[in-house]
C-alpha cells in the first residue's frame, strides 16, 4: 500500500500570544513506498508529530488530500476510516500507552477486538518473543518498566500486520540493545512490504533508513 | 468492547464500587419515597373506605374527650352509648337515608381478655359499612360468638379469644386496611350485646343511666338523595342537641393535611438526593474519562471511531448504574417491606402498601429511572470522549 500526501498543510490557532495562527506543517507532497524505512528527524516543535498524525488519519490537514491506494482518507466518514486504520495503520504513539485494566497479552490483542475480529494469537506470541516481552504476557501494565510498556505498545500497533506502519519516538524508553532491536524489527517489517515511517531523535536511525526526511519549522526536506 | 467496559469496570474497584452505590442511592430514594409515599395514599383511601358512610353521629360525650377519632383514626380503644330514643330523634330527621348502628367496646388486659383490643359490634340486618368489606375474607354469616379480627392481630380463623369471660371463635381474619381498624374485633349486634352485658356483670363498663339492650355508640348514616351530607350534619347538630354529627370526609380532612405534609417532604426529599447524585455521577463521570484520556486517545489510534469511544463510556455507565439500581432497589425492598408496620407506627398515619404488581412496577420504574439518569450524566462525558484530540493527548505525554 502507498500513502500520498499532496499540497497538505496544518495551521493551528494559539490561544494566546501575538501571532496567533501558524502553520505546523507547510505545504508539503509526500509519499510512503511500500518496503521502505523512511526516517524523519528534526528538532522538537518542527511538525514532525503533525504530519505523522495527518498521515495516519488522525488530524485532518487544513488543505490538501492525503490518499491511501487511491482513497482519500479525509474524505471517508469517521467509522470507516476508523475501521481502514485498525486494519491497515500501525500506530505507535509517544509515551506509555497501555490500557490499564488489561494484561499485556489483551493488550496486543486489542485490536482485534476492537471490531469483534477473531485474533490472531500466535502472531501475539511471536511478536512478544521477537520483543522479549513474552514472560509478561499475563502481567498488568503497572507491573511493567517503562522500556517494557513501549515494546507492548509496538507489539501491539505490529500485531494486525499493517501495512503502513507509523512510530513516533519508538524507542524513546528504551537502551541501545533494545533500540537497536527495535529499527531492525522496523526494518524487517519494511523488508517485509510495510510501508514504515519513523519519527525520531536517534541518530542511530539513519542506519536503518531507507529514505531520510528532515523537517525544519513545518518545511519537509530530503537528506 | 463490551468485555472491554467490563474489564475497565473491574480493573477500578474503588471507582465502580462509588458509582454503584451512587446508582444504588438513587434508586433507593426513588423506591422508597414513591413506596411510602403510595402507601400513605392507599391507607388513606382505605381509611375512607373503611368509614364507608357519608355522616356519624356520636354521643356528645364522645367528641369532648375526643374519643370516637381516636377510636377511629388513631387505633385507641374506647365506648361510649346513647339511647335508642336519641339515636331514634336523629333518624327521623330529614333527609338521612340508609342508617346501621354500631356497638363499641374495649377489652381490656386484665385476665378475663385475651386481648385489649377495641371490639365493635354492627347490626348485620342494616350494616353497610363493615359487611361488604367482611365478605371479601368470609362469605359466611357470623352466628353468635363468632368473631373477625383485624389483620394485625396475633388471633388465626379457628382461635378461641375470651373478652369479659365470653370465649368467642375467630370465623375470619380481614385483608389488611393500614387503618386503626388492622387492631379492631368485629361481631354482631348478638354477641356485642353479651360482651356488654358480660362486661357489665362483671363491673367493668359503665353505662351510667342507659339500658345497655337500648343503646348504641354511632350511627352509620347516608344521606338520602337530594340531601347533601354537609345539610344533613347541620340539620342534625342543630336539632339534636345531646349527639354530635361528622362528615366522613372531615374527620380524614386532618389525617388528610398532615398525609399531604410528609407526602410533599418526602418528595422534596428524593428531588434532592436525585439533584446531589446525578450532579456527583456527572462529575464522577467526568473526572474518570479526564483520568482515561490517554487511554481513550490510543483506542482512537488503535482504531476505534468516535462512536465506539462514546459508546465504551455509555457502556461503562449502563453497566454500574444497573448494577446499582438493582442493589438500591432489592434494598429499598428489604427495608420497606418487612419493616412497613414500624414505618406506619413512626409517622402514625394510615399506611397500606400497594399491591406487589404496583411495587414490582414502583421497582422496575425507580431501576429504569436511576439507569436512564446515570446514562444522562454519562452522556455528556461520552460527547467529550468522542470529540478529544488524539494528538493533542499524545503529544502532551512527553
Amino acid at each position: 500500500m502507498e500513502l500520498t500526501a499532496e499540497k497538505v498543510t496544518r495551521e493551528f490557532v494559539r490561544p494566546s500570544g501575538k501571532t496567533n495562527r501558524f502553520f505546523a506543517v507547510k505545504e508539503t507532497d509526500f509519499a510512503l513506498q511500500s518496503g521502505r524505512l523512511t526516517v524523519l528527524m528534526g528538532r522538537s516543535g518542527s511538525g514532525k508529530t503533525t504530519l505523522l498524525n495527518m498521515l495516519s488519519g488522525l488530524l485532518m490537514p487544513s488543505s490538501g488530500r492525503i490518499t491511501a491506494d487511491g482513497k482519500d482518507l479525509y474524505a471517508m466518514p469517521d467509522k470507516e476510516l476508523s475501521r481502514f486504520r485498525c486494519e491497515h495503520f500501525g500506530v505507535i504513539p509517544q509515551g506509555q500507552t497501555a490500557i490499564h485494566s488489561l494484561t499485556v497479552t489483551e493488550n496486543i490483542l486489542l485490536p482485534f477486538a476492537l471490531y469483534g475480529d477473531a485474533p490472531d494469537e500466535a502472531r501475539a506470541r511471536q511478536l512478544m518473543e521477537r520483543l522479549d516481552i513474552a514472560d509478561l504476557a499475563n502481567a498488568r501494565p503497572a507491573e511493567l518498566s517503562g522500556g517494557e510498556l513501549r515494546r507492548v505498545a509496538i507489539a501491539r500497533a505490529l500485531v494486525r500486520k499493517p501495512s503502513l506502519i507509523f512510530a513516533d519516538e519508538p524507542t524513546g524508553d528504551l537502551d541501545d540493545e533494545n533500540t537497536a532491536e527495535v529499527f531492525r524489527f522496523l526494518k524487517e517489517c519494511a523488508s517485509e512490504g510495510a510501508a514504515v515511517l519513523v519519527v525520531t531523535h536517534e541518530n542511530d536511525a539513519k542506519g536503518y533508513a531507507d529514505i531520510m526526511l528532515k523537517m525544519s519549522a513545518g518545511e519537509l526536506t530530503q537528506e | 468492547m463490551k468485555s472491554l467496559a467490563i474489564k475497565n469496570l473491574k480493573g477500578r474497584p474503588v471507582r465502580t464500587a462509588v458509582l454503584m452505590v451512587l446508582a444504588a442511592l438513587l434508586s433507593f430514594t426513588a423506591l422508597g419515597g414513591t413506596l411510602v409515599v403510595a402507601s400513605l395514599g392507599k391507607g388513606l383511601d382505605s381509611l375512607k373506605a373503611r368509614l364507608g358512610a357519608d355522616v356519624m353521629v356520636v354521643p356528645k360525650e364522645a367528641t369532648m374527650k375526643k374519643k370516637f377519632e381516636d377510636i377511629v383514626l388513631q387505633g385507641s380503644t374506647g365506648y361510649f352509648y346513647m339511647s335508642y330514643a336519641l339515636a331514634d330523634e336523629v333518624i327521623q330527621r330529614e333527609g338521612v337515608g340508609q342508617v346501621s348502628p354500631q356497638f363499641f367496646l374495649a377489652s381490656t388486659g386484665s385476665s378475663c381478655c385475651s386481648i385489649p383490643v377495641q371490639i365493635i359490634g354492627f347490626d348485620p340486618a342494616t350494616d353497610f359499612t363493615v359487611s361488604p368489606w367482611i365478605k371479601r375474607t368470609y362469605g359466611g354469616e357470623l352466628g353468635k360468638y363468632d368473631i373477625v379480627a383485624g389483620s394485625d392481630l396475633n388471633a388465626f380463623v379457628g382461635d378461641k379469644l375470651s373478652f369479659y369471660g365470653v370465649e368467642c371463635t375467630v370465623a375470619a381474619k380481614l385483608e389488611k386496611t393500614g387503618t386503626s381498624y388492622d387492631t379492631t374485633v368485629f361481631t354482631n349486634k348478638d354477641t356485642i350485646t353479651a360482651l356488654i352485658q358480660s362486661s357489665l356483670d362483671k363491673g367493668m363498663n359503665d353505662f351510667k343511666d342507659t339500658d345497655p339492650e337500648k343503646a348504641v355508640s354511632c350511627l352509620m348514616i347516608n344521606a338520602a338523595d337530594g340531601t347533601s351530607p354537609e345539610e344533613l350534619v347541620n340539620d342534625i347538630n342543630i336539632h339534636c342537641k345531646k349527639v354530635r354529627a361528622f362528615r366522613s370526609g372531615d374527620m380524614i380532612s386532618g389525617i388528610a393535611g398532615s398525609l399531604g405534609g410528609v407526602s410533599q417532604m418526602i418528595r422534596l426529599l428524593i428531588a434532592a438526593v436525585w439533584v446531589l447524585g446525578i450532579v456527583i455521577l456527572l462529575l464522577a463521570f467526568t473526572m474518570s474519562v479526564n483520568e482515561r484520556k490517554k487511554e481513550f486517545a490510543v483506542l482512537r489510534v488503535m482504531g476505534a471511531s468516535r462512536a465506539k469511544l462514546a459508546g465504551l463510556v455509555l457502556k461503562e455507565a449502563l453497566c454500574t448504574c444497573l448494577g446499582g439500581s438493582l442493589i438500591g432497589a432489592v434494598v429499598g425492598l428489604l427495608v420497606l417491606l418487612p419493616f412497613n408496620g414500624v414505618i406506619e407506627k413512626t409517622l402514625a398515619l394510615p399506611f397500606l402498601l400497594p399491591n406487589a404488581g404496583s411495587i414490582t412496577g414502583f421497582a422496575v420504574s425507580a431501576v429504569a429511572l436511576s439507569v436512564i439518569s446515570g446514562a444522562a450524566a454519562a452522556a455528556v462525558s461520552a460527547w467529550r470522549v468522542s470529540r478529544i484530540d488524539t494528538g493533542l493527548i499524545l503529544r502532551g505525554d512527553n
